[in-house]
């Protein structure tokens, strides 16, 4: 039953599978596999690609990328390849699409190697960290007003299936991408898992009208695609992202969408491989597992270059409190929390600003970044705003009529706040001078006492 | 090391390994794992198999791979050099590494964690002859300009000094003296000694802590204060300012020396703590901050079972120097990621699980962290106390999940971190109204001591005004604020002055960063006056909509930044001001139609 030949010089082929199961392939009467080492695997001539996953003692199980459909326990032949998976990579990448383990899917052909690289990547060493300062500028005005964008970031955007997350990603990179002094050294890698063909060819287009399609490497691994490719999609991209920021000094975008399609493919394997559940049936590793992507995002010393991620999740059932939203959460440096309600209204973008976050904007505007009052400016909004909502919910018990007159300029604000802050056309670019003036405009609806946040200075020059 | 008896890999799971001849191991013994040594330990050890896990990226293990014993458990090396460095989970040296491959860290990495090279000027404290225990300091080093490093003798030797050396410069390794044993033979003494991570440093006794950690931050001194030795949980669900608050407690406290465990954390705020304490001055000695503060980084990413160790690393180096006879400050931020890493390593093998997949274990391992927190007496006779404060980063938010409430079993303050609150970015976003600290008649005679008995009465009245509010405030969301009776009015009035004057702290600000008791103590006095004589003003028939137009208000509001902290004479000066807003109100009742026009003014900025 246990055959093994020897058909390549010093490299092995076994062929004796005892069990298959979901992705999984048990193989019996291996000798030298090694955990996470990729291995080819011949079908009836056919080759796909599998990962060891698991040995013990002459066992090994491998996950094959491809899936399993009609894999039978005869007619398999197995072979190990002696490292973990790698990608070749270049600055050719760039212009160029590719499936979720990193194979041309564009029929150009195999990417001229300068080197290969490992997938799955190796931790940065935080002493070796610069930290992030420089904000990009995204032209949206809650963006960049209260939730800014540093370079080197990793934030992401919550959304909820059928909000404009798409259109809103689609805009920062063709916004972002125009910045001063980033020519020629800006591009762009996208990651899809599981994502619908139509998103796919939205990104493709939007990518081709900003004029970055030259500047774009992809990675996309369709809804239909089998999900263990899914699992390696973000790391294939992220390897190349690595390699054109911290290597070749790029100042790289990396968009990944859907991180929701992401974290249930890795729901599904670890349930077929028979692991013991956490949260929501996810595995207990889900947050080391998103960890060791997010974390791949930064500026590292002496480069150039700097890697930014700005990561799509849908909530299921909207709920932030999902494991997924909420272990992400926990590793990006904050999020951008798309709202269904102001959709609805036709606020576009639909961002809530109050649960929405960038932790590294204290560090990135005020004085020296963006204009000194900022920080206070931002500060006032949100308390403001957070006021409006305790107003609205008053209002919807006793009636806007019975509010006092303070209640009620805060209902104003609240609703000028919303469709002229927050909402904006969708080709519209403001800068940030704008944005930080257009933010004092509404403020101006409320009395100058009622802004506790803002240094008195502040308040008589801007006022 | 790793030349000890060996056995071979059966089967990598992950950081899980199975591993042949168990009789060639014991539990816990650090093993060195495949040709690239990685660093494991044993976790169980039966019948067919011991089973280890390691501390390193498993791929590219195989079966037959060489598993060597060490001999001893998993330990850090503990001498000078520990103080300012910044360290991984397992005590490598992450600065070290980085000289030696760049920016990625890479597996079975053999940098040792302290220099052996470098030379330290040694003063000698022991003599030639000398009676000598466990605990006994027997020189000094000058480790940093903030901490000189005491040598001692490790637990559990004792006898009389031999061959000591004169005063003078001395490599780690060198024997700085000999110890001719009570039982027979003798030891070198060296300013380096090894401990198992696992294992609690003894000491001669466990004492009672009278003395708060002063933290600056006035939330934490003046309403749910810490001891020194105290132990506590920081839970709040992401964006809740944990790790901002424990910067700010690792930056602002009383203590002489720092562990910062960032734990399975972003690598950025690493890098921050490295960047912005080397750039800060500690109050106390005019240092860099960094010349206090160790690091042990273990980031998200990196692998997990050491992030399980880090924890234990962390706490080991504190209790060292609080064997000096040190105050030393523990903040381990998150002890929701190590106790996931124990979840993980227990999923893999394959043990039963408890509450949402945690192992049955956690409480008692919590209990176990926690308890090494403490004010002692240390063998060699001094005081010393290690504080742990623990950031929880409860799973949705929700703090019945299992690590939040197994943590509040074994802490004694609880500052709860709250989601509106930083909703409306007032921080620190501790909610007044479900923390809680255990500690306040401890340091009952430490506060009557050093600040006078009033304070806690400020205190308790500050905290009744907040606790009213918060009932207030369930009503107000019914009916609205403006049909509450006057007295009603004038509580939401103070409680708002309370907490965005006193309560809410800014963390960015040239001094409000961090407060002195007295300057605190000085807050609470005139907030408390004004409230009082608003209260006689109300109860005289003055409307509130007349005395909160008053710009008294916004003045003791906004008293954190007009009022230095090394020069109080404003506070002085407010109370003055607040007898004369209660003059010229007092009796003036006719006058209330011309003030009363607007709130505009009187809302005042803080």
């Amino acid at each position: 039953m246990t055959g093994r030949s020897e058909s390549y010089a010093g490299s092995l082929e076994y062929a004796g599978v005892t069990e298959i199961n979901g992705s999984f392939m048990v193989l019996k009467g291996v000798r030298g596999a090694s955990y996470d080492e990729l291995t080819e695997i011949t079908v009836g001539g056919a080759k796909r690609n599998g990962r060891v996953v698991r040995v013990e003692g002459d066992l090994a199980v491998v996950q094959v990328f491809e899936g399993t459909s009609g894999i039978g326990l005869s007619d398999v032949r197995v072979r190990p390849k002696g490292r973990p998976m790698s990608m070749r990579l270049s600055t050719e990448v760039l212009g160029r699409t590719f499936d979720g383990v990193a194979r041309p899917a564009d029929g150009l052909g195999e990417v001229y190697a300068e080197c290969v690289r490992e997938v799955g990547g190796s931790p940065i060493n935080p002493t070796s960290r610069v930290y992030p300062r420089d904000y990009i500028e995204t032209g949206i005005s809650a963006i960049d007003g209260l939730a800014t964008l540093i370079r080197g970031q990793k934030l992401p955007i919550f959304s909820g299936n059928g909000l404009p997350h798409d259109q809103l990603a689609a805009q920062i990179v063709r916004q972002a991408s125009l910045g001063a002094g980033s020519e020629g050294r800006f591009a762009v890698v996208f990651a899809a898992m599981g994502v619908k063909r139509d998103v796919a060819l939205f990104f493709r287009r939007a990518f081709e009208e900003s004029g970055a399609a030259g500047r774009v490497a992809s990675f996309i691994n369709m809804a239909s695609d089998p999900i263990v490719e899914r699992i390696m999609t973000p790391r294939s991209a992220l390897t190349a992202a690595e390699y054109l920021a911290y290597e070749k000094g790029m100042h790289i975008l990396v968009v990944m969408t859907d991180m929701t399609s992401y974290a249930e493919a890795l729901r599904e394997l670890s349930s077929s491989n028979g692991e013991i559940p956490s949260r929501k049936g996810y595995p207990g590793y889900l947050y080391s597992d998103l960890a060791s992507l997010y974390e791949r995002a930064g500026i590292v010393k002496g480069c150039p270059g700097s890697l930014t991620q700005i990561p799509i999740l849908t909530m299921p059932n909207d709920e932030v409190t999902h494991p997924i939203p909420d272990l992400t959460a926990y590793i990006t440096e904050g999020q951008i929390v798309l709202d269904r309600r102001l959709a609805q209204r036709g606020v576009y973008p639909p961002i809530n600003i109050l649960p929405s976050l960038s932790r590294l904007m204290k560090d990135g505007v005020g004085e020296g970044f963006t204009r000194e009052d900022h920080p206070d400016l931002a500060n006032q909004i949100f308390s403001s705003y957070n006021r409006v909502g305790e107003v609205r919910a008053l209002a919807s018990v006793i009636g806007e009529d019975e509010l006092g007159d303070m209640d009620k300029a805060y209902m104003r604000f609240g609703s000028e706040f919303e469709s002229r802050y927050v909402n904006q056309p969708k080709g519209e670019r403001r800068d940030m001078t704008a944005t930080i003036g257009l933010g004092w405009e509404i403020l101006r609806m409320l009395p100058k006492g009622e802004l506790d946040r803002v240094r008195s200075e502040f308040l008589e020059r801007y006022y | 090391m790793g030349d000890g008896p060996s056995g071979r890999i059966i089967g990598v799971n992950g950081p899980i390994l199975h591993v042949s001849d168990p009789d060639a191991f014991r539990m816990a013994e650090m093993v060195l794992v495949g040709e690239g040594r990685l660093v494991g330990e044993v976790i169980s050890v039966s019948d067919g198999h011991a089973t280890v896990q390691i501390y390193e990226d498993p791929s590219g293990l195989r079966p037959g791979g060489p598993v060597r014993g060490s001999g001893k458990p998993l330990g850090v090396r503990l001498g000078p050099g520990i103080i300012g460095g910044i360290f991984d989970g397992i005590q490598r040296p992450l600065e070290a590494i980085r000289a030696e491959s760049g920016v990625y860290i890479p597996k079975g990495s053999r940098v040792p964690s302290l220099d052996p090279d470098r030379v330290w000027q040694v003063t000698m404290r022991a003599g030639e002859g000398d009676r000598l225990t466990g605990g006994s300091v027997i020189a000094e080093v000058p480790e940093t300009g903030s901490v000189t490093h005491r040598v001692m003798v490790p637990p559990g030797l004792s006898g009389t000094a031999e061959s000591v050396v004169g005063s003078g410069g001395y490599r780690m390794g060198d024997a700085l003296l000999t110890l001719r044993l009570d039982g027979g033979g003798t030891a070198a003494v060296t300013m380096c000694q090894e401990w198992p991570v696992r294992k609690v440093r003894p000491v001669a006794e466990s004492m009672e802590s009278r003395e708060p950690l002063v933290t600056g931050q006035r939330v934490i001194d003046s309403i749910f204060p810490i001891a020194k030795g105290g132990k506590a949980a920081l839970p709040g669900g992401f964006g809740t300012g944990k790790t901002m608050l424990q910067h700010q407690l690792a930056k602002w406290s009383d203590a002489d020396v720092i562990v910062y465990v960032g734990c399975g954390e972003r690598g950025n705020e690493m890098t921050q703590v490295l960047e912005d304490f080397a750039g800060l001055k500690d109050p106390k000695t005019g240092k860099s901050l960094m010349e206090r503060t160790t690091l042990i980084a273990n980031t998200s990413n990196m692998p997990v079972a050491a992030r399980e160790a880090s924890i234990y690393t962390g706490v080991t180096i504190a209790e060292y120097y609080r064997d000096m006879g040190y105050h030393v400050a523990i903040m381990a931020d998150s002890t929701s990621r190590w106790a996931e890493a124990l979840r993980e390593l227990s999923g893999r093998l394959e043990e039963m699980p408890a509450e949402e997949g945690f192992p049955a274990y956690l409480a008692s391992r919590l209990a176990h962290f926690y308890e090494r927190a403490g004010y002692v007496r240390t063998l060699g006779g001094a005081e010393g106390s290690v504080t742990i404060i623990g950031a929880v980063s409860p799973q949705g938010a929700d703090f019945s999940e299992p690590v939040t409430a197994s943590t509040k079993r074994f802490v004694r303050c609880f500052w709860t971190l709250d989601r509106n609150l930083a909703y409306a970015r007032h921080f620190p976003a501790i909610q007044w109204l479900t923390s809680y600290s255990e500690y306040l008649d401890d340091l009952q005679d430490w506060f009557d001591a050093r600040l006078g008995p009033e304070f806690r009465e400020l205190r308790a009245e500050t905290l009744r005004l907040l606790n009213e509010e918060g009932k207030l405030m369930e009503i107000v969301k019914l009916i609205g604020a403006d049909v509450l009776p006057e007295e009603q009015k004038l509580i939401l009035e103070m409680a708002r002055v309370v907490r965005v004057g006193f309560i809410q702290q800014n963390a960015y600000h040239a001094f409000d960063s961090s407060v002195p008791y007295a300057k605190q103590l000085g807050m609470l006095g005139v907030m408390m006056l004004l409230y009082g004589k608003c209260r006689a003003l109300v109860a005289e028939g003055h409307p509130m909509r007349a005395l909160s137009a008053d710009p008294i208000f916004a003045k003791v509001t906004s008293m954190k930044y007009t009022v230095p902290n090394d020069d109080l004479s404003g506070i002085d000066g407010l109370r003055r001001e607040v007898e004369a807003f209660s003059l010229r109100h007092a009796g003036g009742l006719a006058d209330h139609g011309a003030v009363g026009a607007g709130r505009v003014g009187g809302q005042g900025r803080a």
